[in-house]
């Protein structure tokens, strides 16, 4: 009797000389397919939480013509939030957002500095680090000029502070 | 008079109608007291009996209590100003100033909203220290404790969701100082602080991402935890009570 039980046993255990019985195939089958649907469910959520489009100021823009901007002298565009800071050397494109966390800063004209309001960096006109917290100098923005002469501003591309548009 | 009223209330126990409702019998003896307890979705996770001593104010100052009794508060005046709170720039702002200055008793929802949140992470940091310094990690309640420490920072991320939701200079300048140290986090720190606001910068996707989690994602999370908190308490065996507290001090 016990030994007709276990030859059926055996016989769902074991098919055709495979280690994996019916049962173990089956159920990880339906657990991988469950894995990569889990992964895949994970996966497309992402994609779906990132949108594709934004509607943000853009990062590409026209500064108007060089001659708005007297030398020696530190313009801050709002809504853009840049410096365009003419020297003798040239024209530079200073971001106005603080390297610490983010804040907007300002231009003190009346002590020749950009300050931030949330923790107190200071900065040079040109962007360069006077007193922390922030952690590094304000970066410079690519700055050209395009064929019927304006000033045009790339937020994306960053360049060495040395780097001067002369024109 | 007084005999008239327990004769309506006996009536009204035998009644059909409260019978199906309430399946026990009369509360005259511990097993249907008991029963009660065991029968009621909102009761059976609270314990039928508990040791007097666990009930002095000494032994929780009642904090743990506290934060919940803010917690419903939060909840029912949540739900309440969302009536006339629209997720939106720039309406969100203007909202917040029609429910100070226009809707009837609007201050004074939007006020006890605040202060009860404020009031909130404070309890919840006090019942944090009183359990800490008791020793309620100890075994068998570690389990109940990793739990409350997720609770305490599910109270902070309302807090800092609901910051945002005014869309006045203080809320604006808080959020981006805060994703931006989201952001100081190594390599996936900038993607985090993407898919919070929704872009580069704070703005109206922020500002509805930020709401959604406020309102439905996070008081969610809330709620189940604080169940299973109030669970374990009545599975790990109470409150911790030590022998020293057996003078009922």
């Amino acid at each position: 009797m016990s030994n007709a039980n276990d030859a059926t046993f055996d016989q769902t255990k074991s098919g055709a000389g495979n280690d994996v019985s019916r049962r173990d195939f089956l159920n990880q089958i339906t657990v991988g397919a469950l894995g990569i649907a889990g992964l895949g469910s994970v996966a497309v959520t992402y994609q779906y939480f990132a949108p594709n489009v934004l509607f943000e100021p853009a990062t590409q823009f026209r500064a108007g013509t060089p001659d708005l901007y007297p030398v020696h002298s530190v313009t801050f565009l709002q809504d853009q939030q840049v410096y365009i800071v003419r020297m003798p050397e040239g024209f530079y494109a200073v971001s106005a957002v603080c390297t610490h966390l983010g804040c907007v800063t300002q231009w003190k004209s009346e002590a020749e500095m950009i300050a931030c309001p949330c923790h107190g960096s200071k900065f040079k006109a040109d962007g360069t680090k006077i007193e922390g917290p922030a952690p590094r100098p304000l970066p410079h923005f690519a700055l050209s000029l395009t064929a019927d002469g304006e000033l045009l501003v790339d937020k994306l591309q960053s360049v060495k502070n040395s780097q001067a548009l002369k024109v | 008079m007084a005999t008239n009223v327990s004769l309506l209330l006996e009536t009204l126990r035998e009644s059909k109608v409260w019978k199906s409702v309430f399946r026990r019998g009369p509360a005259n003896s511990n097993r249907t007291r008991s029963m009660a307890v065991f029968g009621n979705l909102f009761l059976h996770w609270m314990p039928v009996k508990v040791r007097e001593k666990s009930l002095h104010v000494r032994a929780s100052y009642y904090l743990g209590s506290i934060s919940f009794l803010l917690f419903l508060i939060l909840f029912v005046t949540g739900i309440l100003l969302m009536f006339y709170y629209h997720p939106a720039a720039p309406n969100a702002y203007r909202d917040m100033k029609d429910l100070q200055f226009v809707v009837s008793n609007g201050v004074f929802l939007r006020n006890l909203h605040r202060l009860a949140a404020h009031l909130m992470v404070f309890m919840v940091f006090a019942h944090m220290f009183h359990v800490f310094y008791r020793g309620g990690y100890k075994p068998p309640h570690e389990f109940n404790w990793v739990i409350g420490v997720v609770l305490l920072l599910v109270t902070l991320f309302l807090s800092y969701t609901g910051y945002l939701l005014p869309w006045d200079q203080l809320a604006f300048w808080a959020v981006t100082v805060g994703t931006n140290i989201i952001s100081a986090m190594p390599v996936i720190g900038d993607k985090i602080r993407f898919l919070l606001l929704g872009g580069h910068i704070v703005g109206e996707n922020a500002l509805l991402r930020f709401y959604v989690m406020h309102v439905l994602i996070l008081p969610l999370v809330a709620l189940v935890l604080i169940g299973i908190h109030f669970w374990r308490v009545q599975k790990d065996g109470g409150l911790t009570v030590k022998s020293k507290d057996s003078d009922g001090r």
